[in-house]
């Protein structure tokens, strides 16, 4: 694996602290701008579902839920979907960037979810759910990590594809009909996003329990005190 | 401690190096542009309209909307009437035409009768609104494309514009126009088209969302050059939404 590490000397203490760069610059660049476009993604994306809060039929409408303006981008339903349509592209051409940059660098090979991880990932779901024992660190991500961001790839796919689906259901009415038709694609778009949130939830609650060298090391690529041990 | 690349460097250096790795997501920050009102709107119109453009690139002409069985079918009474403005305008049905203008060989009024000469089409087409809600309905009447043909259209011209009794108008392009599936339509379900459903005649289009289908007609224009887009359009909304 490539990783670069590198030892950092204090000039007073001649101590010396290990530091590796783990996140190469496609992939911060990537991740900061799609969480941009996440955000508004899935905040104009909730608007667009107020103008019609429900999956079943218009007459008569039951309302599934009566989701706040003020937790949702755009104001009304026009400005939202400027909003969607625009970020649309951003989101799309940074998972390009990201999933292309992944396999022609081999970088993914640190992060993909192989099945000799399978193993693996109980443990750390144990680790991290009833406190049960740490597992001991490896490689820079644990097999539950590879799980969630090659699941998070999986499900960024699917949004594109059933988003795809709703506004496209004639030109790509095939897509439409893989889902079930135009009705099932608009569900499966609105499950889709909550599986998203999940996964940032969690994504989220991780950034805080691995303190702040790992934090910065996504925005200067550099972690100091690495868990694991550096090859 | 492992075998590292280089010999040790210094702690400043290393805060330099990191520096530099942080500036480099400097465009991120460029996405603040949204954030700047000036901005936002020409940043947003240019998004919807690159949408727009993709949209238009991925218009088939041949390519046919799904059509359904007859067992498919919203019941008519579920099939909802949305109007920007009143249900009913009041048409006065004996005297109503068609008033035809713009790049055709024979601009003129065109009665209802004169239309329905044109071969009639019946199509059981799916229905999908802006809002997010969707219908299938049973919708005939001429296809738009005879109906420009019987009137010696300039097929090189762009748009078709419509306007209707209740001040309602919106525009077409050319290829959405000429697509097989794309009626003039005066009958839903086998009845004559009630006023609601905007009676004598509104426009059916499988391949665009529903603000595009406007509902009495009462003149069409073929033009090489777009005004105003559409009511919905000109507040905001996508121009060409094609489905």
């Amino acid at each position: 694996m490539a990783t670069r590490a590198i030892a950092v000397e204090d000039a007073k203490t001649g101590e010396l602290t290990e530091a590796v760069h783990e996140h190469p610059f496609i992939v911060r660049l990537c991740h900061w701008v799609n969480t941009v476009a996440l955000f508004v993604m899935i905040g104009s994306g909730l608007q667009i579902f107020r103008a019609f809060p429900s999956f079943g039929a218009k007459i008569p409408q039951k309302d599934l839920i009566d989701w706040p303006r003020s937790l949702a981008i755009g104001g009304w339903l026009g400005g939202a979907l400027q909003w969607h349509l625009t970020f649309m592209w951003i989101y799309i051409a940074t998972g390009l960037v990201y999933v292309g940059y992944q396999v022609f660098s081999g970088n993914y090979r640190q992060v993909l979810f192989v099945p000799r991880d399978a193993p693996g990932v109980w443990p750390m779901v144990r680790h991290y759910s009833f406190f049960g024992p740490k597992p001991p660190a490896r490689q820079a991500y644990n097999p539950l990590q590879k799980h969630a961001y090659t699941s998070v790839i999986g499900l960024g796919v699917l949004s594109v594809l059933t988003g795809l689906a709703i506004w496209k259901p004639v030109q790509f009415s095939w897509l439409a009909w893989l889902m079930g038709g135009f009705h099932w694609a608009r569900l499966w778009h609105f499950i889709i996003m909550w599986a998203i949130l999940a996964f940032v939830f969690g994504h989220l609650v991780m950034v805080v329990l691995h303190g702040w060298n790992n934090f910065v090391s996504m925005f200067t690529g550099w972690k100091k005190e690495p868990e694991y041990p550096v090859e | 401690m492992p075998k590292f690349m280089s010999s040790p460097i210094d702690r400043r250096k290393f805060r330099k190096m990191n520096r530099r790795e942080l500036l480099k997501l400097a465009p991120v920050v460029a996405l603040g542009a949204f954030a700047i009102p000036s901005l936002q709107k020409p940043l947003l119109k240019a998004g919807l309209g690159f949408s727009d453009w993709a949209s238009a690139q991925l218009f088939r002409s041949g390519h046919l909307a799904p059509t359904f069985d007859d067992s498919d079918l919203t019941p008519f009474a579920k099939f909802p009437i949305n109007d920007y403005d009143v249900d009913d305008p009041g048409v006065d049905f004996d005297k109503w035409t068609l008033t035809v203008s713009g790049a055709v060989q024979k601009p003129g009024d065109y009665t209802f009768a004169q239309i329905q000469n044109l071969p009639k089409v019946t199509q059981n087409t799916r229905h999908v609104c802006v809002e997010g809600w969707d219908v299938i309905g049973n919708f005939s009447g001429v296809r738009l494309s005879d109906f420009l043909k019987s009137i010696g259209a300039d097929p090189t011209a762009r748009f078709i514009t419509v306007e209707c009794a209740d001040d309602y108008y919106e525009s077409l392009d050319m290829a959405t126009a000429m697509h097989p599936q794309t009626l003039l339509c005066y009958e839903m379900y086998g009845q004559p088209l009630t006023r609601e459903h905007g009676a004598p005649l509104r426009l059916t289009i499988p391949t665009k969302i529903g603000y595009k289908q406007a509902k009495y007609l009462t003149d069409l224009k073929v033009t090489h050059v777009l005004g105003k887009v559409g009511y919905w359009e000109d507040q905001g909304y996508s121009e060409f939404y094609g489905l």
